[in-house]
This record gives C-alpha cells, sequence and structure tokens, in this order.
C-alpha cells in the first residue's frame, strides 16, 4: 500500500473534486451542528470522557462499529481482495474474530471495575502510580501508530479524491482533517465524538450494502459467477484469487509473518485503549454486553460486503486498472462506485470514506487525551489532588497538543504504509495490555511487579523488533530495486530480523513476562481489594453510574 | 477460603465467600473459558490451513466456491453464533443473580455484616 501517493500523470481525474467536495462539506455541517448540540451538557468529568455514561447498547455499538471500520478496514481490505483475492479476506476474519475476546473475557468486566481509562482497571488492585503510568504509555503508543496510519491515510485519499496534487497541498489538507478533527473533540468530548461515529457508522454501512446489493444484481445474485467475473478480468493465473497463498504464500519466511500477523490481529483488538474506553459510555454491564453484541453484527457484516466489493472491484474494474490508478490499492471501492453509480456515487462514497478517517481520528484522539490527563497528570503528577474540571481543562490542552502532533505526523508519514502502522498497533496492543487486563481480572497473585514486566516488556520488544525489521529498513523490491521499507534511502539497511509483525514473538513473550514477574515479587496481592475487584467486576456492585442531567 | 484471622472482613469478601457468588463465578468461568478455547483453537486451525494447506483450502466444492471460502465463511457464522448464545445464557443465567448481588452490597444487606462497604 505504499501506493498511496504514486500519482500516475497521464491518469485523467475521476469523478468531479466540486462534487466530492460538496458532498463532504454538506456531511461537516451536519455533523458540527449535532456536535454542537450534544456538547450542551458536558459539565464533569464523566461527561466529557464518558459521555455521561448515558448511551444506550445499540447506539454504542454502532459508535463502536464506526470506531472500528476504519479506512485500512473500507479501502485496504476491498483492495486486497480486489488484488490477491482471498488472501485479503484473511483480514477481516481475524478483524472479526477478535471481537469474541471482548465480548467474552473484557467487556461487561471492564464496565464494572473501571471509571475512564484502561489504567483504572489495570490499577484496581496494583500500585496506581506506576501501573498507571506504563499503562499510560502503552496507550499513547497504541494511539500514536493508530493515529499516524489513519492521518497518512487521509492526506493521500482525501488528497486524490479532491484532486489535490503535490506534497505543500496535501499537507495542507492534513493539516484541515486536523484541525477539523481537534474542533469535534474539543467541543463535544465524548458525546459529540459519539455521534459523528454513529453518523459515519451508519453512512459507511449503508453505502456499502447498496454497493453489494449493486455489484451482486449485476451478476444475478450468483457469488459464483461474480468470482469468476474476478477470475477472467484478471487474466492469466486469475484462478489464484479463489483460494489462499496468493500474497502471504510465497516463502516460509511469508508464512511465518502471516501468523504472526493472525495472531495480533485476533489479540489486538480487546487491548485497544479507544475500544476500551467506549465501554464506558454506557450505564452497565449488560448494556457493554449489548453494545458488543450489535458492534460483532455490524461488523461481521459490514465484512461480508467487503468481500463482495472487493470480489466485485476486481471484477468489474480490474486489478490491472486498479493498480494503475491513483492511489493504487486504496481506490479500489472508490473506483468500483464510479464504475457502479458515476459521479454521484463516487462523490457520496468518498464523502465517506473522508468521513471514516475523520471519525476514528476523534476518537482515538479523545483516548489519548483522556489517558494522559486522567492517569499522568491527575494520578501520577498530581497524586490526585486536583478537581475533575481542572482534570478535564487538562484533557482539553491535551487534545490540541496530540491534534498538532498527529498533524505534524501525518504530514511525514504521508504516503507511508497504511496497513503496516495499524497491524503494529494491534501488536502493540496484543502485547502491553492484554496480558496484563486479563491476568489482573483472572489471576488472583498477580500484582505490580509482573503488571510493569509484562507492559513495559511487551511495549519495548514490539518497538525494538519493529525498528530492526525489514519494515523500517533494508527491504527491496526485488524486480524494481525500489525501497519498500520506511526509509527509502537503499543504502541504509540496519534490519537483523525478518519477521514484519512482531506480534508472534512479543505477545507470547509479555505473557511470560507478567508470570515472571509477579513471582520475582514478595508483593503478595491484597485479599480484600481482589475481592472487591473480583465481586465489582462480576455484579457490578459500585460501578460507575450514569450521570443523570 | 479468606483468612479472617484478623477479625475484620469487607463486604465484598463477605459475598466473594458466599455460595452464591462462588455458584456465579463458577458458572462464569466454566462458560467462557472453555469458550474462549474453542474459538481460538477453531481460528488457529483455520489459519494454518489458510497458511500452509493451500491446495486444500483451494479445492472447489461448488462453481468457484472453494473449501476456503467455507472454511472462512464459517469463522463469521461461528463468531455470530457463539456471540448470539454468549449473549441469551448471560441474560438468562447470570444477570438476576449478579443484580440480586449487587444490590445486597450498595444496599448495606450483606448477610451477617455491618453495612459499610470499605
Amino acid at each position: 500500500m505504499n501506493t498511496l501517493l504514486r500519482f500516475a500523470d497521464d491518469t485523467e481525474q475521476i469523478g468531479e473534486p466540486a462534487v466530492n467536495i460538496a458532498i463532504f462539506g454538506i456531511f461537516v455541517l451536519i455533523t458540527l451542528v449535532v456536535v454542537f448540540r450534544a456538547s450542551r451538557n458536558n459539565k464533569t468529568a464523566a461527561d466529557y470522557y464518558a459521555a455521561g455514561r448515558s448511551f444506550t447498547g445499540p447506539q454504542n455499538g454502532t459508535a463502536i462499529a464506526g470506531d472500528y471500520l476504519s479506512a485500512a478496514s473500507f479501502l485496504g481490505i476491498c483492495g486486497a481482495i480486489a488484488i490477491n483475492g482471498y488472501d485479503g479476506f484473511l483480514y477481516s476474519i481475524g478483524f472479526l474474530v477478535a471481537w469474541l475476546v471482548a465480548l467474552l473475557l473484557v467487556a461487561e468486566l471492564l464496565r464494572n471495575t473501571g471509571k475512564f481509562t484502561m489504567a483504572d482497571v489495570l490499577s484496581f488492585r496494583l500500585k496506581q502510580r506506576p501501573v498507571r503510568m506504563a499503562a499510560s504509555l502503552a496507550t499513547l503508543a497504541v494511539v500514536f501508530f493508530y493515529l499516524l496510519a489513519q492521518m497518512a491515510g487521509a492526506g493521500g485519499l482525501v488528497a486524490l479524491l479532491l484532486g489535490i496534487e503535490g506534497t505543500a497541498a496535501q499537507g495542507v489538507v492534513i493539516a484541515v482533517v486536523g484541525a477539523l478533527m481537534i474542533l469535534y473533540v474539543l467541543v463535544g468530548g465524548m458525546k459529540g465524538t459519539t455521534w459523528v461515529q454513529i453518523i459515519k457508522a451508519v453512512l459507511l454501512i449503508f453505502g456499502a450494502a447498496v454497493m453489494t446489493a449493486w455489484v451482486l444484481a449485476k451478476y444475478g445474485f450468483n457469488f459464483s459467477d461474480l468470482l469468476q467475473g474476478a477470475v477472467d478480468k484478471a487474466g492469466d493465473g486469475g484462478e489464484a484469487l479463489l483460494g489462499p497463498g496468493k500474497q502471504y504464500g510465497a516463502t516460509s519466511m511469508s508464512q511465518l509473518n502471516f501468523l504472526s500477523l493472525a495472531l495480533a490481529l485476533v489479540l489486538g483488538t480487546a487491548g485497544l485503549p479507544h475500544v476500551l474506553m467506549r465501554f464506558y459510555t454506557v450505564p452497565t454491564a449488560k448494556e457493554a454486553r449489548r453494545s458488543v453484541v450489535w458492534a460483532i453484527w455490524l461488523i461481521g457484516i459490514f465484512y461480508l460486503f467487503t468481500l463482495v466489493l472487493g470480489y466485485g472491484a476486481g471484477a468489474l474494474v480490474g486489478p490491472e486498472a486498479i493498480k494503475a490508478a491513483p492511489g493504487g490499492v486504496n481506490s479500489a471501492a472508490p473506483l468500483l462506485a464510479y464504475e457502479l453509480g458515476g459521479t454521484i456515487l463516487l462523490a457520496l462514497i468518498s464523502a465517506v470514506a473522508f468521513a471514516t478517517i475523520l471519525a476514528v481520528v476523534a476518537g482515538l484522539t479523545i483516548t489519548a487525551a483522556t489517558s494522559f490527563a486522567h492517569d499522568i497528570y491527575a494520578s501520577v503528577i498530581k497524586h490526585g489532588q486536583i478537581r475533575p474540571d481542572g482534570e478535564v481543562r487538562v484533557a482539553r490542552i491535551t487534545v490540541v497538543a496530540i491534534g498538532i502532533l498527529a498533524i505534524i505526523g501525518g504530514i511525514f508519514a504521508n504516503g507511508q504504509n497504511v496497513a503496516f502502522l495499524v497491524a503494529l498497533a494491534f501488536a502493540v496492543a496484543a502485547s502491553a495490555n492484554l496480558p496484563t487486563i486479563l491476568y489482573s481480572l483472572f489471576w488472583k497473585r498477580f500484582n505490580t511487579s509482573g503488571a510493569l514486566w509484562s507492559m513495559y516488556g511487551g511495549l519495548i520488544s514490539c518497538l525494538v523488533l519493529i525498528t530492526f525489521s525489514p519494515v523500517v529498513s533494508g527491504k527491496v523490491d526485488p524486480t524494481t530495486g525500489d525501497s519498500l521499507s520506511m526509509i527509502k534511502d537503499t543504502s541504509v539497511d540496519f534490519h537483523l530480523i525478518s519477521l514484519e509483525n512482531p506480534g508472534l514473538i512479543t505477545i507470547p513473550l509479555a505473557f511470560v513476562l507478567g508470570i515472571v514477574g509477579t513471582y520475582l515479587s514478595k508483593e503478595k496481592s491484597s485479599p480484600e481489594k481482589y475481592a472487591e475487584m473480583e465481586v465489582r467486576s462480576l455484579t457490578g456492585a459500585g460501578s460507575e453510574k450514569a450521570v443523570a442531567h | 477460603m479468606t483468612d479472617t484471622a484478623d477479625g475484620f472482613e469487607t463486604d465484598y469478601q463477605r459475598v466473594q465467600r458466599s455460595d452464591e457468588f462462588q455458584a456465579l463465578k463458577k458458572r462464569f468461568r466454566n462458560f467462557v473459558f472453555p469458550m474462549t478455547a474453542l474459538f481460538l483453537i477453531w481460528y488457529f486451525v483455520y489459519v494454518l490451513l489458510a497458511d500452509y494447506a493451500h491446495d486444500f483450502m483451494s479445492t472447489k466444492v461448488w462453481g468457484n466456491i472453494t473449501v476456503g471460502l467455507l472454511f472462512g465463511l464459517g469463522q463469521f457464522a461461528s463468531t455470530f453464533i457463539i456471540t448470539m448464545v454468549y449473549a441469551r445464557w448471560a441474560n438468562n443465567k447470570q444477570d438476576a443473580v449478579a443484580e440480586r448481588l449487587r444490590l445486597h452490597i450498595e444496599e448495606g444487606t450483606v448477610d451477617g455484616g455491618a453495612g459499610e462497604v470499605a
């Protein structure tokens, strides 16, 4: 997906940028009105961070789907299926099955024991300050990689859809996206952000449903005929689209890479801080359960749509045309929309894709700001001696700081591999967060030392392995001689291992470190605290209540 | 179960010790742990087949529908089924018990205990 910004000079502009801008402008206008209306009741920290815990399960489930179905899901998976066939499908399965971990082991227990952030749960019966610090750093690391991916995607995608070329102009686009996102989060808090996600999720799923029906109708609602269309269009070797192995089957190393990716995907979701934080926006654990059930249905059905859309793009647009188009692989879904419904459908789908990025970025920003203000500033720096409105003020300042960082990062990351950055965020979440979440919920003996070993071990090992992997340096396209790594200078090569996704090593390592760290420390877990956590997690006694206005 | 030698016990510990809570916890763990093992094993069987058994997964069953596609759709089906089974089970078997225990604690009416929640 490095081809995101690869402009083909002789390619004609597809669609009308003016129509695209107009439709996107309408979306921004509507959501801004909603955000301003939603923000009128933002009084307390619970309002700002957790939307007063007043959303219903179905509303929150839709917002979760809005948060989760990022540009990588929509554009990335459609493109991957169109080009690589079955191997693209594997992503969606990992992304979906992962939700069972969240549903069965994490969502309700977390809602019952926490307040605003993941660290609330992790530090519940352990030493507050060191655990909050570690959990917050892990949160910021995950959010950073995720944010970078979305901003890089936003710059490239939107620039293409609006017909803006040149790095400087794209930088302006990224800055506009960033500024809009800051405005949403600053004004609307969690409530405004949630409404943006709900609106976006409905638009995205509805748009995908219409396109799916359209594609299937062209093939007499016979999926096998659609597959035949994709095989025929791909020409020689088109049969390979129907089975696995086209992308990941090349060498034993690429097979290991796939295994590593599969592990990171399935265990990453339940450790993603922006997903976990959404469970606090509902009044009870039962509503948290309903949220996840709704989210699983919406996300699952959406991924079934992308299966049709991906093969549909392959059949109706063709892999060659997709690869040659500006935006490369990521342009499969917009090109299919243009093929089906011309300028208007392209503009609609493009606006939805733009909205997707905006909503996900807003969700990530509020998570990072909450984590910094609530865990690092209020608990670690101020020792909890701070009024809640002071904490919210810090959160708002953090939103602006993160927004500016994301804009700068996005401008630098512009053109980098979006899928890699998202998978990286999943690997960090699965290594640094998930083991400690599970241990602290289910293992009585677990203590502070184990948590720190597991979180720092998972986080640092991830960062180190990625730095010395071919993703950062030393991966060269054998046919063209171009660099496929983040460092574009092929003479710089400090990669030491060939594994591209660190999950296969770091996730088991973090689980083991949690056990080792626990037994190396003499610290005993407090029976009172464990009783409180266990009873609260299963019964909801003493859990944070909804804010009544 | 809980060390009560110092003669002081919180309401949470009292509830934790109760048969009703222990049964709730046991039912919960007996449901979610095997279910988690089941879907993870099924997922990794699928991943390993897709990763290493290309010929088998590319076998056509009907038209262009391959074994791999059916396995993949099977992952969707199993995810939806487990979700609904869990939600129905939790709604019917767990919620009422959890709610009763929660009210006991929040109203300070835990059997044999003072109302104070530590």
